[in-house]
């Protein structure tokens, strides 16, 4: 399979191809649509990176994608495809709510790691289910963790309406935050140095997400687990001959996959809308399916295409504005076809490519 | 709880059962044929906003439901084209014809109509409304028979009737027809069917398309047979229940029918008592929208029968040379 190809063609220009075909067929979409492409991207990279306050929100929107996107990431490597991210996000939210309402936190230093470890557990505890019932009853984690998609939304709207709800009041939302957990914006540190940019949601998590792209870097690619894992993606049987417990680095996989969706939490909850309000995922969790495949699962990639999906995000509802035509569910198309061309179609390029190289270089089969 | 209650409690629970059944046989002959299809509701959705909207221009319902099946098949050819031809992964493309469908339905919509993406009212002769059977008002005032007929059975639309009758032909297809044994033999053991001499490649591109085509009618029932128009996500995940129905009836036609009519009954049970309490606790609505789920996990988890799905299902076939 990817002994046929040069390593570049694999990695490099098999998935630009499939990325710049996903954006050729968006543009037609815009042309059929009657607007004028060309325009359309002037406007979305304007609005998204055109400002401090457009790099802002682009940045604020990658934040959110780069633990999605890990968290899928991570479990592709043990092969399994988690598309729980956005019920594993939503019930992190509860995690991280429950420890900033818990008490009058006094500096948001002190409330950071119990609401890492708040988000983290909510999230890995529903991640772990689907998990338990793949490894040791073999239900299928794609089908069990679209139902606890559909459960978990069911259980944070029960929690919202009945238990967080500020009393007496219509909102599904949970009263604010004190202001010893709010985490710093990015507008705030930099004004500590002097730099001035505008208020935008960007805040401390972006770091985190940077660290959460790096422990997984070490995870996957320079851990004896991630070796584990990745001998498990690769070749079940394989791995168990080697001595791999299949069970085990399943369920660790999908706990640590589903930690990873729960600390998206910190950067929408903790650090900007300071309660929690119904469907806060707004379907980021979903996002990060699409900015694994592009970001062929490595960290790296994965940091890429969160920004990527920032600019559309940001430049997305920008252009709305500025072109009425093109509603905010373009960037659902958009992100549909960069899933479909990178992920399902992959091989519309593969295929020629392999007979390309193969008729070229020297026949090895 | 009194007959009549009773009865449109079980009418309205065939209603929303409808869309489910023929979506989850559209799954049934899809994963039979060794397709996984997680992109039932795209199709659906993709299906109720043609059927919606050529509805409207065209004040046919019937050019609708074709409209409605042209869009899902289109989607169908898709999904074939990249589990199939390209042997690509059926999970991802799945995934991605439902955000295609969600996207593209809410972008048409809203350049086309000016809606906030929703199709125009539909009149009622540019819908399916429910038809008499006969003898419906005479025997209406029979006890117990009579508000069973005329309530249950007799005054649904036409799609209904039709999704009723695809179970058995369902069934007659898979099980009592050389096409259906094929079917099925190339989601369990492809090598074998291609030994024969059958195209497994034809096969399941035949598959595919009857699901298209059955979740093209499950959607036309939503925009234009349930209510009088599409809305914006107007599937709400009824794709997933239909798909979790599918696991529920352990890919067969004849249970699908009990798990669609069940889920239809907790939705209709649902919407009639919100929050109703049982043994002195109130059940939250919330539980009830979340229980078809629960079951299915229940199900695939194996504490009640095992639901074991056909064993080549998901994987590409790859032709030995």
């Amino acid at each position: 399979m990817n002994d046929k190809l040069p390593r570049w063609v694999d990695l490099a220009l098999i998935p630009l191809i499939n990325l710049i075909l996903a954006f050729l067929v968006a543009g037609l979409v815009v042309v059929f649509i009657g607007e004028d492409p060309i325009q359309a991207v002037r406007l979305l990279l304007v609005g998204s990176l055109g400002s401090s306050y457009g790099i802002g929100f682009t940045l604020y929107y990658a934040t959110t994608f780069v633990f999605t996107g890990l968290a899928v990431a991570i479990a592709f490597h043990a092969g399994l495809f988690n598309i729980g991210g956005e019920g594993q996000a939503a019930l992190g939210g509860i995690g991280a709510t429950l420890v900033c309402l818990a008490f009058d936190w006094p500096h948001w230093t002190l409330a950071l790691p119990f609401a890492i470890l708040g988000a983290c557990l909510f999230g890995a505890a529903w991640a772990f289910i689907p998990g338990y019932l793949q490894a040791k009853r073999g239900s299928h984690i794609v089908i069990t963790t679209i139902m606890f998609n559909f459960i978990g939304a069911a259980l944070v709207v029960y929690l919202l309406v009945n238990v967080l709800k500020v009393p007496g009041s219509m909102a599904p939302e949970t009263r604010n935050f004190a202001e010893g957990t709010h985490l710093p914006f990015m507008h705030e540190i930099l004004g500590v140095f002097g730099v001035a940019i505008s208020k935008t949601p960007l805040n401390l998590s972006a770091f985190l997400a940077l660290v959460g792209a790096f422990l997984t870097w070490l995870l996957i690619w320079r851990s004896r687990l991630g070796y584990e894992m990745r001998a498990l993606g690769f070749s079940e049987p394989a791995a168990v001959y080697a001595g791999i417990d299949p069970v085990r680095v399943t369920i660790i996989a999908m706990v640590l996959s589903g930690a990873m969706a729960g600390m998206m939490a910190l950067n929408v909850v903790m650090g900007f809308q300071h309660r929690l309000v119904l469907d806060y995922v707004g379907g980021a969790g979903f996002v990060g399916i699409a900015v694994a495949l592009m970001g062929r699962n490595h960290p790296v990639g994965v940091v890429i295409a969160a920004i990527l999906f920032g600019i559309l995000y940001q430049g997305g509802a920008e252009l709305a504005f500025d072109m009425p035509n093109i509603s905010r569910e373009m960037i659902v198309v958009i992100q549909a076809l960069v899933i479909l061309f990178t992920g399902a179609l992959e091989n519309l390029v593969r295929f020629p490519m392999e007979r390309l190289f193969v008729k070229s270089g020297t026949r090895t089969g | 709880m009194d007959i009549d209650v009773f009865v449109q409690l079980m009418g309205s629970s065939l209603r929303l059962a409808t869309p489910l059944l023929l979506a989850c046989l559209a799954g049934l002959f899809s994963e039979r044929a060794g397709i996984f299809d997680i992109g039932l509701d795209g199709k659906m959705l993709a299906a109720a906003f043609a059927a919606g909207a050529v509805a409207a221009v065209s004040g046919s319902a019937w050019l609708g439901l074709l409209a409605g099946i042209g869009a899902s098949m289109a989607l169908s050819v898709v999904h074939g084209l990249a589990s199939i031809t390209l042997r690509g992964n059926q999970l991802i493309s799945g995934v991605a014809i439902n955000f295609l469908a969600s996207g593209m339905t809410a972008l048409i919509g809203q350049n086309w109509f000016h809606q906030g993406g929703q199709t125009p009212q539909l009149t009622a002769d540019s819908r399916f409304l429910g038809i008499q059977l006969p003898f419906a008002e005479g025997l209406s005032s029979v006890p117990i028979v009579g508000p069973i007929y005329s309530n249950f059975i007799s005054g649904h639309n036409i799609l209904v009737y039709i999704a009723l009758l695809t179970v058995p032909l369902t069934w007659w297809i898979l099980f009592r027809t050389r096409f259906g044994l094929r079917l099925r033999a190339v989601g369990e053991n492809p090598g074998a069917v291609d030994t024969a001499g059958i195209s497994v490649v034809v096969q399941r591109y035949q598959a595919v398309l009857i699901c298209g085509l059955l979740c093209g009618i499950s959607g036309a029932y939503l925009s234009t047979g349930m209510s009088a128009g599409f809305v914006r996500e107007m599937t709400a995940g009824k794709g997933f229940i239909a798909l979790a129905a599918l696991i529920f009836a352990k890919w067969k036609p004849w249970p699908a029918l009990g798990a669609c009519f069940l889920f239809g009954f907790l939705e209709a049970f649902g919407i009639r008592y919100q929050g109703f309490t049982i043994a002195g606790v109130t059940v939250p609505v919330q539980f009830m929208q979340a229980l078809p789920y629960i079951l299915t996990v229940v199900i695939l988890a194996g504490f009640v029968g095992k639901a074991i799905p056909p064993k080549a299902g998901g994987q590409p076939y790859v032709k030995e040379r």
